[in-house]
């Protein structure tokens, strides 16, 4: 994988060679203006349902593996 | 039955908002025909259609194939990843509720390159696709599980998702009809992220009319995604029959780049069908193009290596068993979660990102980006329409590049600098050429991108030109 990763770099690396001095960088192609919405509680999805999907589900939350060791 | 899968969405949903077939009758057939799939174009299919709550709507009882990258509720959906097995989401992607809202349904998920990222559906975890003209080929992708179901006749029309040409790839590489719409145009909620600035969803059909059909149904503004805003004053079917006082804009650097002989054929022969149709043959320039597939391949996977950050084994998916702690768990659930191309387009997002090579490759990129918007524009200013060939090849081998990443992401030549640019595309059969080194001939698309927002003016373009070229083989089948 080393040797296929610096092959794609080395092809990416050309733009690094052109003179882009001024230009404006795109991070998003819409123009988006923020819009904001009443601060109002709506239903959301219950807890069980965003729960279900997780691999070890306990007690209304996610269970994971201590974070030490030994623990 | 045979007749039944003849049709086309549109003439089939005539038929049953006229009673002359049952939406039963309709999905029962598509049904049958899903379930010989020897393409492993389906990842999942629905069990059983009948006793299902049909909404009375413009696509009443039509089955669509749905890339499985669509959050699908109670059904499973991998986005081609072991990182999701198992996973069935708590929703529905709003494409999706769009599509059963006007009466269609879900007839099964598409296989697909790991989260979309691949060129030609050998990167999913779930085996490769097989392209329906010759099964030792790849359909393309990453949608090509939709592109190989709807070409192979196992689905009427399919959903699929394109970031770099993962839509406008496959349905060339597979003769049939692609389209990338405008970015913003459709709702992403739902649909698994891979990079957000690119991702657009949208039909894969086998024509223009039934993309026009589907992207009617899909299109529009939704508060579950703050950067859809939907096309002004919606999609109708198009009828446009000629192409008088339109411009095709052919870029100056065609003539350079390089590409299969055949391919080269049939995009000169449709140029001669537009100006037969009254239409203008005019060259643009599209210098900053060439600079495209360096540019997103450092924007694309520096959004995914953010976005697939979520994928921990914490909420959803799979969770590996052997980890002794925490952090153990993230790194043990990622590296077997993950197939080989996810983790080079995470090692690249996150090199790219990195301080110290942050300007030099993410900010470099995104100005790249702009240079490239603006190709686009100048261009428009002059012409209606861009044309190319959608891909630089027919249909390759399976196992041929997957050697080559970087061969691989040069196979998006044609359709990444429209990504770049959030601007619609098309791609539309336009006929068969045979592969270099020889063999059965298959199939050549041919890509139209207009400015934003203006698929109305492309479909009705595409469709006319569709009329005239009248493509018509299909796979297993002789030239027609």
């Amino acid at each position: 994988m080393v040797g296929e990763l610096s092959g794609i770099l080395d092809h990416v690396d050309r733009i690094g060679k052109l003179d882009l001095e001024g230009v404006e960088p795109t991070s998003h192609v819409v123009a988006l203006e923020n819009v904001l919405r009443a601060d109002e509680p709506r239903p959301s999805l219950p807890r069980e349902a965003a729960l279900a999907p997780a691999p070890e589900p306990l007690d209304g939350a996610f269970r994971v593996p201590s974070p030490q060791a030994d623990a | 039955m045979a007749d039944l899968l003849e049709l086309s969405v549109a003439a089939a949903t005539a038929r049953i908002a006229s009673g002359e077939i049952s939406a039963d009758e309709y999905f029962a057939a598509w049904r049958g025909a899903a379930a010989g799939d020897e393409l492993n174009a389906y990842l999942w299919q629905v069990e059983d259609g009948n006793g299902y709550e049909i909404a009375e709507g413009p696509l009443k009882g039509i089955p669509v194939a749905v890339k499985d990258i669509f959050c699908t509720e109670g059904s499973p959906t991998t986005a081609g990843s072991r990182i999701l097995e198992g996973y069935r989401p708590p929703y529905s992607a709003t494409a999706v509720r769009r599509l059963d809202a006007a009466g269609a349904r879900v007839l099964g998920k598409t296989n697909m390159d790991e989260f979309a990222m691949g060129s030609s559906n050998e990167n999913s975890a779930y085996g490769p696709v097989l392209n329906p003209w010759d099964r030792g080929r790849v359909p393309g992708g990453s949608s090509g599980g939709s592109a190989a179901a709807v070409a192979g006749g196992l689905a009427p029309c399919a959903l699929g998702t394109d970031t770099g040409g993962s839509i406008r790839q496959p349905a060339s590489l597979c003769g049939i009809v692609g389209l990338k719409p405008t970015y913003g145009a459709i709702s992403r909620y739902g649909m698994i992220a891979f990079a957000s600035s690119l991702d657009q969803c949208g039909p894969l059909t086998r024509d223009v009319t039934d993309a026009a059909l589907l992207l009617e149904a899909l299109q529009g503004r939704d508060p579950l995604d703050s950067t859809s805003v939907g096309i002004e004053g919606g999609i109708v079917a198009p009828s446009r029959e000629d192409l008088k006082g339109l411009r095709f804009g052919v870029p100056g650097e065609l003539a350079r780049d390089s590409f299969e002989a055949g391919v080269r054929e049939v995009f000169e022969r449709t140029l001669a069908e537009i100006e037969r149709l009254g239409g203008e043959i005019a060259e643009v320039a599209l210098p900053s193009a060439e600079h495209g597939i360096s540019a997103y391949y450092v924007l694309a996977p520096a959004e995914a290596s953010s976005n697939l950050a979520r994928y921990d084994g914490v909420r959803y998916g799979m969770r590996s068993e052997s980890a002794a702690d925490l952090l153990e768990m993230y790194e043990t659930t990622r590296a077997e979660g993950f197939g080989p191309e996810v983790k080079r387009r995470i090692m690249l997002g996150t090199y790219a990102l990195s301080s110290g090579y942050y300007d030099a490759y993410y900010g470099q990129a995104q100005k790249v980006r702009t240079r490239i918007a603006e190709d686009f524009a100048d261009s428009f200013a002059k012409v209606d329409f861009v044309v190319t060939p959608t891909s630089p090849s027919v249909a390759f081998g399976l196992g041929e590049k997957t050697d080559d990443p970087l061969s691989m992401y040069l196979n998006d030549f044609f359709t990444v600098p429209m990504s770049l640019a959030g601007i619609p595309a098309i791609s539309i059969p336009a006929g068969l050429a045979e592969p270099e080194g020889g063999g059965t001939r298959l199939p050549v698309g041919f890509q139209i991108a207009a400015p934003a927002f203006a698929e109305q003016k492309l479909l009705e373009a595409a469709y006319a030109l569709e009329q005239a070229i009248g493509f018509d083989a299909k796979p297993g089948g002789g030239d027609g």
